[in-house]
């Protein structure tokens, strides 16, 4: 088949391809959801995390989305042979997914840590544990927002 | 833009038993600007957080965490160590633009 194309043709085409550029990026970071996976993926380096020993004290419905508070702890007895190296927070729904990383030590003791945080709107937290071993434990919490946190 | 800040840390308790838990509080000031932010005229406030924080007793870091922009304006953490030996506490809050904010505790460990 022969693929000479007019000039009409060759307009359409053009425009039609200009037209999903265009839409295409202003929905992306509006409404699209953010890249978490992908942020789980690097931190995890590909492993799916196995479900369990990860707490998240979250509120159920957060009022104000300017500042949350959240405490993560995850269990581990936190010797040299055995303890939490890292602790992956992200967000589905923020503008950019990930929230924080908390880097812990045998010398931390307990693999506990609380922050304050913004959430854009209601969405699922999801934590990801990194243990010594090179195993990943995770747990997922939806927090109710009423009021976004991210200045409109 | 980090300058004269002075961060409030607090200890549980100053004087610990070898290996007991220390409990650390620490509120440092600062507007932690995510860059999502749309000001007045409609131009994007450029970002600027702290985006890491760490902490050593006796020279040695016990806990560090890395800040997003999704940290709350003036960022609190809270987090816990064994205590092991007497020492400094050092806490240690660091700028996009490299300005570093610290603070100083100490423990006695008997």
């Amino acid at each position: 088949m022969t693929t000479a194309l007019n000039r009409r043709q060759a307009l359409t085409i053009g425009v039609g391809a200009a037209a999903l550029a265009v839409v295409g990026e202003s929905i992306s970071p509006a409404f699209a959801a953010n890249d978490y996976e992908e942020v789980i993926k690097k931190f995890t380096g590909g492993k799916s995390p196995t479900v369990g020993r990860v707490r998240i004290d979250a509120p159920e419905i957060a009022e104000n989305g300017n500042t949350v508070p959240m405490t993560i702890s995850v269990e581990s007895p936190m010797t040299p042979a055995s303890y939490v190296t890292a602790v992956l927070v992200v967000a589905d729904e923020n503008p950019r997914p990930g929230v924080v990383t908390f880097h812990f030590t045998p010398e931390s003791g307990v693999a506990e840590a609380n922050t304050r945080i913004r959430l854009a709107s209601t969405q699922f937290l999801t934590v990801v544990a990194r243990m010594n071993d090179g195993s990943f434990f995770s747990a997922k919490k939806e927090v109710k927002v009423t009021i976004g946190g991210c200045g409109g | 833009m980090a300058t004269n800040v002075r961060p409030r840390i607090r200890l549980d308790r100053k004087q610990a038993k070898k290996g007991d838990l220390i409990e650390v509080k620490a509120l440092v000031s600062h507007v932690m600007e995510s860059g999502q932010r749309k000001d007045a005229s409609g131009k994007v406030v450029p970002r600027q957080i702290i985006n890491k924080f760490t902490c050593t007793v006796n020279g040695k870091q016990v806990f560090s965490a890395d800040f997003e922009p999704a940290i709350s304006a003036n960022p609190y953490i809270q987090f816990k160590f064994r205590a092991q030996e007497s020492g400094p506490v050092v806490l240690t809050w660091i700028d996009d633009d490299g300005s570093k904010i610290v603070g100083e505790e100490s423990i006695t460990v008997s």
